[in-house]
This record gives structure tokens, C-alpha cells and sequence, in this order.
């Protein structure tokens, strides 16, 4: 292992934590808003439903943006070969 | 090793033979098989329906009333216009995001191409609706109201949408399948049953949400006309 893959392994770890740590916050507070909407307003659970369900899609794609990007880094990482020949 | 992640056969689907200079992948491959036993199941669904439903048709009609209302509630006066094509996608996508589940086949979803091409599918249908009903005139001029400089925020916006759509459902099924495979690795046998058990429940919501995120857009598309001739209505 060269520094190169091991500073990427720290880096992914790293990312990968800070990049879940938001979107779960948002996830919460759009859930509680949401379930305190349908407390107050059950005749209106569909569309507060639908809304929600679209809204968790938008935050979490957040959450695998920081996904992909780490396993790119990881698996296909483009800077490898700059490192191995130079 | 087959089931080594790290290899970079996880990420890109194999190539499974080549025609000249096609390369024909498994993903295509799967498509292919998924859209023919589908038309072929519903066109034998359609030999022979009866007024009095047999269970099949039942629940046939079951999943299609359930999509009606579904496209009913967002888009109330184009449920006939949309009703195909977001119905089509969430059928497909269901069947499509389930596939990964059978031994042996990955789920075409899985390849960020084939989820590429379900978006670039709902990124011309948008402007294919929105068109189609109102006219090309009146379409592009929502793309300069109110303000012209708005311009470029419009179309960075739809291409933006059209990039997360296709990257959410690849990299949702991408990572469930990968996580699958490392509970696997890390765990042995039969450890992963309750990961695919959310394999499950995650392909349904992805189908759900690219099906209504798609409905979204292309009503998004109709409806801001009908809101401006509302508005020019009153004045």
C-alpha cells in the first residue's frame, strides 16, 4: 500500500461520514415537520406524503452524490496513474 | 475472485459478447429480456380479459387504477397524456430494480447508462408535453418569465434534475448490491438476507420516486402555462 491509497482510504472514511451526517439531520427535521403536519392535518396525509416521500428523494440523492464521488476515489480513482508513473 | 468489490467488473457491467464493434453488456441484455416478458405477459393479460376478472386481471387492474390515481392526484387534467409514459417507467422500474434479486442477473438499474437513458427519456418528454399541448411559442416563453435573466438558471435547472435523476437511482442500486456483496464478504453465508430484505423495499421506493419525480417534471412543464393563462384569464 502507498501513501497514495492509503490517504485515499482516510479521505473516503472521512468523506463519507461529514457527507452522511447532513443529509440525515435534513432527513430528520423534513420527517418531524412532516409527521407534526399530519398531526395537525390528517385529511391532508397524501399529499403531505408525496411531498415528503419527493423531498427525502432530493436530500438523500445528496447522500449518494457523496457516495459515488467516494467510490470513484476508491475504485477508479483518475490521479492513480499520475501517482504510479511519476 | 468473482466476488471481489474492488475489481473493477463491480462497477462497469460485464461485456457479454460483441457484435463487430458492439459491445453488447449484460445490462442491455437484461433490458431487453425484462421489456419482452412484460409485453409478453401483458399482451396475454389482454387476450383475455372478461368482465368478470379472473385474479390476474384483478390485480392488473388493482396496480392500474393505483398508478390512475397516483398521476390523478398530481396532474388532474392530463391524467390520458401522462398516464402511458409515467405508467410504463414505474412499471419497468419495478420490475427492473427487482431483477437484482434473482441469483445469477443484476439489476439493469444498477448501470449508471441505463439510468442515463430512462432520464434523457424524461428530460425530452418534458419539453415533448409541454410542447405538444401548448405549442412551441408559448412553451419556450416560460423559460423567460418573468425575467429573461432567469434564463440560465432555467436551464441549468433542467439539466441538473436530469443528472441527479439518473445518478439517485444508479447510485441507490449500485450501493445496496455493493453492501449486499461486503456483508457478504465480511459475514459469509446467508448473512446478507436482511440487507436484501431492504433491497426489497429500497427498489420500490426508487421506482416510486423516479416515476413521480418524472410525473413531477413533465406536469411541472404543462402546468406553468395553464397557471399563466389562469393569471392572464383574471387581468
Amino acid at each position: 500500500m502507498t501513501w497514495f491509497t492509503g490517504l485515499s482510504t482516510v479521505a473516503a472514511v472521512i468523506g463519507i461520514a461529514i457527507g452522511v451526517l447532513g443529509p440525515a439531520f435534513a432527513m430528520g427535521r423534513a420527517i418531524s415537520s412532516a409527521l407534526e403536519a399530519m398531526a395537525r392535518q390528517p385529511e391532508a396525509e397524501k399529499s403531505i406524503m408525496r411531498t415528503l416521500f419527493i423531498g427525502l428523494a432530493m436530500i438523500e440523492s445528496l447522500a449518494i452524490y457523496v457516495l459515488v464521488i467516494i467510490l470513484i476515489v476508491l475504485f477508479r480513482n483518475p490521479l492513480l496513474e499520475y501517482i504510479a508513473n511519476g | 475472485m468473482r466476488l471481489n468489490p474492488v475489481n473493477g467488473g463491480e462497477l462497469s457491467p460485464a461485456v457479454v459478447f460483441h457484435i463487430g464493434p458492439l459491445q453488447l453488456t449484460a445490462t442491455a441484455l437484461t433490458t431487453l429480456g425484462i421489456v419482452a416478458a412484460l409485453g409478453l405477459f401483458v399482451w396475454l393479460l389482454s387476450k383475455r380479459l372478461r368482465d368478470q376478472p379472473g385474479a390476474l386481471q384483478t390485480a392488473a387492474e388493482a396496480v392500474y387504477v393505483a398508478m390512475e390515481d397516483a398521476v390523478r392526484a398530481v396532474a388532474p387534467d392530463h391524467v390520458k397524456l401522462l398516464m402511458p409514459f409515467v405508467g410504463t417507467l414505474w412499471i419497468f422500474l419495478v420490475v427492473a430494480n427487482l431483477t437484482g434479486l434473482i441469483p445469477g442477473l443484476h439489476s439493469p438499474t444498477r448501470d449508471l447508462s441505463a439510468t442515463a437513458a430512462l432520464a434523457i427519456l424524461v428530460f425530452f418528454s418534458v419539453h415533448w408535453f409541454g410542447i405538444r399541448d401548448k405549442g412551441l411559442r408559448r412553451y419556450l416563453r416560460h423559460y423567460v418569465t418573468p425575467n429573461p435573466i432567469l434564463l440560465p438558471f432555467h436551464v441549468l435547472s433542467e439539466i441538473t434534475r436530469t443528472v441527479a435523476l439518473a445518478v439517485r437511482l444508479f447510485g441507490n442500486m449500485m450501493s445496496l448490491e455493493m453492501a449486499a456483496l461486503l456483508v457478504l464478504l465480511v459475514a459469509g453465508f446467508l448473512a446478507p438476507i436482511p440487507i436484501l430484505m431492504l433491497h426489497i423495499i429500497e427498489a420500490l421506493v426508487q421506482a416510486y420516486i423516479f416515476g413521480m419525480l418524472a410525473l413531477i417534471y413533465v406536469a411541472g412543464g404543462l402546468q406553468l402555462q395553464q397557471l399563466k393563462q389562469a393569471s392572464q384569464g383574471q387581468d
